[in-house]
């Protein structure tokens, strides 16, 4: 116990004696949740609206000024025919095409019911999902009668497009984005700053050779190791703590569950990552070695945590491969208890996983971290 | 009396590949000795010391050191042994007493016994003024002396150096002697690898170790009679098979270049 003491003592001294270090520990991720979290949302915003006024009564003009009165629209112009306007599409001119039909506003006054076309532009599907979502609360609330027509330019088939739900909606009802969003990078930036840190400190050791010297002492392994990862636990969650802080104060993300449910969770998760540095570390034989391995495992974990893509648009064989991802259980999580206010009970099968997840790599990394070659 | 053997070894061999770096050497080491371990680089000084310290599995023979196996029992021979790597091995960016109260620490002394041993050390050395210095501010004659010194911190019975007097000053390297005497005159027994000849003098005893194999293995003066030189430079010269010393030299040079 006394032993490890010394290392936990030796470590800090390094860290924060580390001129270089203290900026990349404390100030990048507070400009990482800032700059990400403004950068990094579904909104879409700046839609191209093209439309096809065939009608050409005061009820059509007053629908397209309903467009014209959207913060997402930019209204460009009408175009004579479709063809014009589907021209325009694939040249990437236009993302959204509305098209009023002769005689839209007697059949609304008459029959009471009447149809709409709308051509969405459906290259960036996440993006096209957004758009009709868009449409469809702006003609909504113009009237209810209206029936509308989603048309694909892709293949020209007149067919609905496919309106993705999105999973904020429900528990996020002001479609606030950055709400959504900053829980996630909150996890993004935890993650990476304490996987980069303790995998390239042992290697660090490693190349300058003092590795070596500690290797040649009776230091048992685990005391080594406990007292070389603490320290990086201790940042860990003191980087959450940053940014629990920053969320409130800059974007105001209410904070609906137990904090400390989130910061019990994050302990233990803390734990998985720091494992997962170690093993690398026994890996490799240079912080750029490591460097490139994290950056590998980070970048998949990430794409595929469900933080900017939803894990259900995914295909079988990934969902699955999904499973195996530490950060996406911390986002759930995250999400979960400040968004959502989910109790532990809520929790439990996360927290079970992750607790499995950090035993099976700390055991993996001591037993891979060899003091004899 | 029968003196105690400190260090036994027996057609120790390690490989890497098909590549042997240690073939099959075999010495023995006594208590309080300053047991030379010379060589050309490359000869495979460095890797036959790893063997004998655990931390690298021998490929095949048998070693024991301070009376222990080197292949099951490595944690009792690090308790019994201190360290000085070929490559400086303090932390650069911990202080003179920082680097001396972690190597303490990890090593199992008490509080006590690390603070009276600081005190010790830094008085002995002359680095009262720099004691709390980043040691990587030091140069590196003293760096040398104060990584020797944190190796006998938990005073063990045998202290591996690997080179220690690489690149260092003549006038250091005479200190650095008179510190390794001392160490051996209180019961230490020293297994120091060098390339410069000059020093293997000041050994009692003495193995040269050519390509993986060790050629010769005496103390200096009988290894002078053995090959009839005044120097153990001349000894090395000669089992290293490097063209006879006898060529005048300005002849050699004047072929060389033609
Ligand atoms: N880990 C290793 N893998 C492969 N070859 C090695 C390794 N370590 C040392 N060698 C080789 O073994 C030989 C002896 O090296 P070394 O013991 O460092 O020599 P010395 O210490 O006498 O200068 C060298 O040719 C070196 O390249
Ligand atoms: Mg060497």
């Amino acid at each position: 116990m006394k032993t490890i003491g010394y290392i936990i003592q030796k470590e800090f001294k390094q860290i924060f004696r580390n001129k270089g270090m203290l900026p990349i520990i404390f100030i990048l991720p507070i400009l990482q949740l800032v700059i990400l979290s403004n950068a990094a949302t579904y909104e879409v915003k700046n839609i191209k609206f093209a439309y096809i006024d065939n009608d050409h009564t005061s009820t059509s003009r007053s629908l397209i000024e309903k467009f014209n009165a959207s913060t997402y629209f930019d209204v460009l112009t009408d175009f004579p025919s479709q063809e014009k306007a589907s021209s325009a599409m694939l040249a990437g001119e236009v993302d959204v095409v509305l098209e009023i039909p002769h005689q839209f506003e007697k059949k609304l006054l008459k029959e009471k019911t009447t149809d709409l076309s709308i051509t969405i532009n459906a290259i960036d599907g996440a993006a096209a999902g957004v758009e009709s979502v868009y449409v469809n609360q702006i003609v909504q609330s113009f009237n209810k009668d209206v029936k509308m027509n989603f048309r694909n330019t892709s293949n020209k088939i007149a067919q609905p497009v496919t309106i993705e739900s999105i999973p904020s909606f429900w528990y996020n009802t002001t479609l606030d984005y950055k709400t959504f969003m900053v829980p996630g990078i909150l996890v993004l930036l935890v993650t990476m700053i304490t996987l980069f840190l303790s995998g390239m400190n042992i290697v660090r050791e490693k190349e300058i050779g003092t590795l070596e010297q500690i290797n040649v002492t009776p230091i048992r392994k685990s005391q080594f190791i406990i007292g070389k990862l603490f320290p990086f636990w201790v940042i860990g969650m003191g980087l959450l703590t940053i940014g629990l802080i920053l969320a409130k104060v800059i974007f105001n993300i209410p904070m609906i569950g137990n904090i400390i449910l989130l910061y019990g969770f994050t302990s233990i998760y803390i734990l998985v990552i720091l494992g997962m540095g170690l093993l690398i570390s026994n890996f490799t034989d240079t912080q750029q070695q490591a460097m490139f391995i994290s950056w590998f495992f980070i970048v998949i974990f990430i794409l595929m945590s469900g933080l900017f893509t939803p894990i259900e648009s995914m295909p079988k064989w990934a969902q699955l491969i999904t499973e195996f991802n530490p950060i996406k259980y911390f986002v759930e999580i995250v999400r979960m208890v400040m968004l959502k206010g989910s109790g532990f009970m809520d929790i439990l099968p996360q927290l079970w996983k992750t607790l499995l997840y950090a035993i099976i790599m700390n055991g993996l990394a001591v037993w891979s971290y060899k003091k004899v070659n | 009396m029968k003196e105690e053997n400190v260090i036994e070894v027996n057609q120790l061999t390690k490989t890497f590949g098909d590549f042997t770096a240690v073939n099959a050497i075999s010495f023995e080491v006594k208590k309080g000795e300053i047991f030379g371990f010379l060589g050309a680089n490359g000869a495979g000084k460095t890797t036959a010391m790893k063997m004998l310290i655990g931390i690298s599995k021998p490929s095949s023979g048998t070693a024991k050191v301070a009376g222990f196996d080197v292949y099951s029992q490595t944690e009792s021979i690090k308790r019994n042994i201190g360290y000085m790597s070929q490559k400086f091995a303090l932390y650069d960016d911990l202080t003179v007493k920082e680097n001396i109260t972690f190597f303490g620490g990890i090593y199992g002394l008490s509080r006590k016994k690390i603070k009276e041993k600081r005190e010790e050390l830094v008085s002995e050395l002359g680095l009262e003024n720099i004691s709390n210095k980043l040691v990587g501010s030091l140069p590196l004659g003293w760096k040398q002396k104060l990584s020797f010194s944190v190796s006998l911190l938990h005073e063990p019975k045998i202290v591996f150096l690997d080179e220690p007097t690489g690149g260092v000053d003549p006038i250091t390297r005479r200190q650095f002697w008179e510190m390794i005497y001392k160490a051996a005159n209180q019961g230490t027994t020293i297994f120091v690898t060098t390339h410069y000849m000059d020093e293997a003098e000041y050994c009692d005893k003495v193995s040269i170790m050519v390509e993986g194999k060790i050629e010769a293995l005496d103390t200096p003066k009988k290894l002078k009679e053995q090959f009839r030189v005044d120097s153990m430079n001349d000894v090395f010269l000669k089992l290293a098979r490097i063209p006879s010393p006898t060529l005048p030299k300005g002849n050699g040079e004047n072929i060389d270049r033609n």
